[in-house]
């Protein structure tokens, strides 16, 4: 992320071709599926859900109960990212193993792990902790990532004159973490976040309405009170429902993340920014007199104490301790990952012979249809968006005023959604296989419309007046100024769409409607049919197949467009 | 090689110091074989163009860099870690733009172990001191470049250290902000108001050395190394357009280029300056309007030039044969006469006559002319050059496109990254 505004949706990360160290990460993943899935044969056999309510003295109880699941993982990926960060930039040597491995998880379709993270869960604890469990693992690994690696960065880049002085002033770890470290990384994490949070929504919805067989792993919240007036087909719930998830997400925005975002403005290193994020909330706080008081009294005060324990727990120390992977033998790591490689290897094989021919029949026809509907749903939202984000962006009061609408309209996760649309869009000729596209599409598309319109408004005014100088007409200004300047936020866009869309085809292939359940072919609809009836070889494999198709894609088609984005296209 | 009138013991005492720099199968040498003493009481300048280690050196001494040979004792004992008894004014300040001058200032009592209660009262006696009463809650970024550094003064002095480090201070702000600075400095140093017992600059700047300085340390580059010591014995104020000024500053100067001058020591032949055509033809119009003749200090000034904007434009001429170093004096040969007098195709024409005389493209043209297809790309470019010119050396390969280019002797596919034959 640039010192400038930090595009939304930025992937800083985005090699090109397999590494060793990738296909290591790749076993391993295989290798913890194929554990998990081997512990879930053991999870109990039937479960009964909590019951659950669609009146409205409900949901503000479950809406507590949803938001303060996410907290909890929000909480768990912050510690995490920081933790993990420092660690890979703190030795050459670790980040070789690290970054591969960073880099493969988040390209990872999680949704597809949620089955074999619950019924292992449960076999260690009581159905409705594992349950719990499950869904905060799932929502953290669905929010760790990018902030993991916006901090990564933020450690790459602190000005070498700065990391000086607070050496040279010999400051102790926590005063330089205090003073440098968190306030450099602070508009990265904070923006980071905002998208972490709307990941996680998408997954809360999923993992509170989650059934396997006659298991039912619901929990109570926001997500299980939309499945359950979705089954009744509650229209009245429904809305009420959708309408409490979008008071969450604006009262966040507009309590948390905008003033935040205001206020990390002054993080913000030298230059001027175009247009200060502005926050009427922050203000009001900044113009209370109680609050000030509040922070002379007690916060500075805590403060002061604070900073005065640390320096003597932890005084300034030159060398700090290097991490715990570069104290370990150079042999160590690749042995064991080799070990556990072959393991994984050995025993995938296994999963693999045991399957029959008509499932590897379903699993190639699957590969394709979903491969198939995923580029679709890519090329659809490519054809709207650019145009519009491109209209959008040109016009910057214009963008001013949809910006934040679309950004709302965004957070809103399509898993909570699809329960209204699924049933007109069933109707359509086609049924699934056209309605899955659609449901994807809803999930991935602003992704693009938000790195695009970003993308547009960065492209230097001259060029535009330039171009309008010399005449150009329509075909030459989108060959020469539109298409090449959004093209690096187009590639951007469409590698996060990419990944929703194969996350998305887990939910949006098989649906379950009023008692009965469409289904289209594909990746997706296996998967979720075999967690429906329990066929753990089968959705071991199918998860591994997808995995590995979305790894290589990254890789290969991805990463080559974004390294001639980086190459060509980039704005100096 | 220290002045004799100083017999106190040295806060700092350097001995065979070097410093190179592991590059997988190279070892590049950044400092070799420095022996230096700083006693109290001494205001020492680091001189010399960029990358003769200066900054490095002034690293070391901070305890921010290790040497890698040779000794670094601080008050006789070997140096570990950070030295505590330093401090450095930095170039671009390293202000935290996020706290307000008090802040940052604060910050280095606090670092120091001063009592919160104390601590306000203090950076604000500090910042009266440099003269910035009234924006004790600005933020760095309201403040002019002056006015930063003038923080980056009053943190330092917050923290009292023995060694003050000045990492060229003055040189990332306009030519009157640093004037006045500078004269502010050298007031609280002469009035001895600073709390320190002494200063060490890195600069680039001859007369900002002359004018401050008790010694000079000239250094030059490949590798980073001492050349000379130059006391300066000049009683304050220093006015520097008296006589003793000028021929210091000429002595100094003298010492810089002595390098160019000595044929053994020319400039290596395979290492090529950044080529800037035009500079070079305005630095021969201008020796022409003089003529033929002219002392490189006064060039210097008159045309606004730093040492480091210099030296690769008279480093380049020279090597083209158009003009030759003698002791501090720049004399224009007949043939840069005729390039200073002739248009531009005619200039053109003399470039690449001689930039064709240099054995390093005839290295290239060799290389090119000996593939079927009149092209190659830069890891073979690099094949053909080594072992003179390292293989990961990507600003000399840069330099040798440029000047390739210029001369047109071959092309440069920027998409390819290709160097290719024009006609072939």
């Amino acid at each position: 992320m640039s010192e400038s505004r930090p595009s939304l949706f930025a992937t800083p990360h985005m090699p090109y071709g397999l590494s060793r160290a990738d296909i290591v990460v790749l076993c391993l993943l295989g290798g913890a599926l194929l554990g998990l899935s081997g512990l879930s044969w053991n999870a109990p056999e039937t479960h009964a859900g909590p019951e659950l309510a669609t009146g409205a003295y409900a949901l503000p109880g479950y809406a507590l109960k949803s938001v303060l699941r996410m907290s909890g993982a929000y909480a768990l990926s912050l510690l995490f990212s920081i933790y993990y960060a420092r660690a890979a930039a703190k030795s050459a040597r670790a980040s070789r193993f690290l970054l591969p491995v960073l880099d493969v998880l988040q390209s990872v379709p999680i949704l597809s792990f949620l089955p074999v993270v619950v019924l292992s869960c449960s076999v260690f604890m009581s159905e409705g902790v594992a349950a719990e469990v499950a869904a905060v693992v799932l929502i953290f690994t669905s929010q760790a990532w990018n902030m993991t690696f916006s901090y990564h960065q933020s450690l790459g880049t602190q000005p070498r004159e700065l990391r000086e002085a607070v050496r040279v002033m010999r400051l102790d770890g926590w005063s330089r973490f205090k003073t440098l470290e968190l306030p450099h990384a602070a508009i990265g994490l904070i923006w980071n976040s905002v998208m972490s949070w709307s990941a996680g929504w998408y997954f809360l919805m999923a993992a509170e309405s989650f059934k396997v067989g006659r298991r039912d792993f619901r929990l109570p919240g926001l997500g299980s009170y939309l499945a359950k007036a979705v089954e009744e087909s509650d229209t009245h719930a429904v809305l009420m429902g959708l309408g409490a998830l979008v008071c969450i997400i604006v009262c966040m925005d507009q309590f948390i993340w905008r003033p935040l975002l205001a206020w990390s403005d002054k993080f913000r290193h030298g230059g001027e920014s175009g247009a200060a994020p502005s926050s009427w909330f922050l203000d009001l706080l900044g113009d209370s007199t109680l609050v000030q008081r509040v922070n002379e009294r007690v916060l500075s005060p805590l403060g002061e104490w604070f900073d005065a324990r640390a320096r003597r727990v932890a005084p300034a120390r030159e060398e700090s301790r290097p991490a715990l992977v570069t104290r370990l033998p150079g042999w160590l790591i690749p042995a064991l990952a080799s070990l556990a490689a072959m393991a994984a290897v050995g025993f995938s094989l296994r999963a693999f012979v045991a399957l029959e021919a008509r499932d590897w029949a379903n699993l190639g026809v699957g590969l394709v249809f979903t491969t198939g509907r995923v580029l679709l749903t890519v090329l659809i939202a490519l054809l709207w968006t650019v145009p519009f984000g491109v209209f959008i962006g040109s016009r910057p009061r214009l963008a001013g005023a949809v910006q934040p609408v679309t950004q709302v309209v965004a957070s809103i996760p399509a898993t909570a959604i699809f329960p209204l649309f699924m049933v007109a869009l069933l109707n359509f000729p086609g049924g699934l296989n056209i309605a899955a596209v659609i449901l994807m599409l809803m999930a991935t598309q602003w992704y693009l419309l938000f790195n695009i319109i970003a993308g547009v408004s960065a492209v230097p005014q001259e060029l535009r007046q330039t171009s309008a100088m010399l005449g150009l007409g329509w075909f030459d200004r989108w060959r020469v100024l539109h298409l090449p300047s959004v093209f690096p936020y187009v590639v951007t866009g469409a590698v996060t769409a990419c990944g929703g869309a194969w996350n998305a085809s887990i939910i949006s292939e098989r649906v379950e409607v009023g008692g009965r359940v469409y289904s289209s072919p594909g990746l997706g609809s296996l998967i979720a049919e075999a967690t429906a009836s329990g066929q753990n070889r089968l959705l071991f494999t199918a998860t591994l197949l997808l995995s590995l198709t979305v790894v290589l894609i990254n890789r290969f088609i991805w990463g080559r467009l974004s390294r001639l984005a980086a190459e060509r296209y980039r704005m100096e | 090689m220290t002045p004799p009138t100083e017999t106190e013991a040295p806060l700092m005492r350097l001995r065979g110091v070097g410093r190179s720099y592991d590059k997988g199968t190279r070892v590049f040498t950044a400092l070799r074989g420095v022996d230096l003493d700083i006693r109290p009481g001494e205001f020492v300048c680091l001189l010399g163009p960029s990358g003769c280690g200066k900054s490095t050196l002034l690293r070391i001494l901070a305890g921010l860099d290790i040497a890698t040979e040779g000794s670094v004792l601080r008050h006789g004992e070997p140096l570990r870690g950070v030295n505590p008894g330093t401090m450095i004014v930095f170039q671009t300040f390293a202000l935290f733009p996020w706290l307000s001058v008090s802040e940052n200032v604060e910050l280095a009592l606090k670092a120091r172990g001063v009592p919160a209660d104390g601590r306000a009262a203090r950076a604000g006696k500090l910042i009266d001191s440099v003269g910035l009463d009234g924006f004790e809650s600005a933020y760095p970024r309201e403040l002019s470049g002056g006015m930063r550094q003038k923080v980056g003064f009053a943190r330092a002095m917050a923290m009292e250290p023995e060694l003050l480090c000045l990492d060229e201070p003055f040189s990332a702000l306009d030519v009157l902000s640093a004037e006045g600075l500078r004269g502010e400095l050298m007031e609280l140093w002469l009035a001895k108001s600073l709390p320190t017992k002494a200063v060490l600059m890195v600069t680039h700047n001859i007369e900002e050395a002359v004018a401050m300085a008790d010694r000079i340390i000239v250094m030059a580059r490949d590798p980073g190394r001492v050349i000379a010591e130059i006391p300066v014995r000049l009683a304050h104020p220093r006015r520097p357009k008296s006589a003793e000024f000028q021929e210091l500053a000429d002595e100094v100067y003298g010492a810089i280029t002595g390098r160019l001058a000595e044929p053994a020591a020319l400039v290596p032949v395979f290492t090529l300056p950044q080529l800037r055509t035009n500079a070079v033809a305005g630095l021969l119009e201008k020796l022409a309007g003089e003529g033929g003749i002219a002392e490189l200090h006064r060039i210097g000034a008159e045309l606004h030039l730093e040492l480091d904007d210099l030296l690769p434009i008279i480093e380049s001429a020279e090597l083209l044969g158009f003009i030759s170093v003698i002791d501090a004096d720049l004399h224009l040969t007949p043939l840069g006469r005729n390039y200073a007098d002739a248009d531009i195709l005619g200039r053109k024409e003399v470039l690449a006559a001689r930039i064709l005389r240099l054995p390093i493209f005839a290295r290239v043209l060799m290389g090119l002319r000996g593939k079927p297809e009149r092209r190659a790309g830069l890891e073979e470019l690099a094949s053909w050059l080594e072992p003179d010119i390292a293989r990961d050396d990507a600003a000399m390969i840069d330099n040798i496109i440029n000047w390739g280019r210029s001369a047109e002797i071959f092309d440069y596919d920027d998409d390819a990254e290709e160097i290719y034959l024009e006609n072939a």
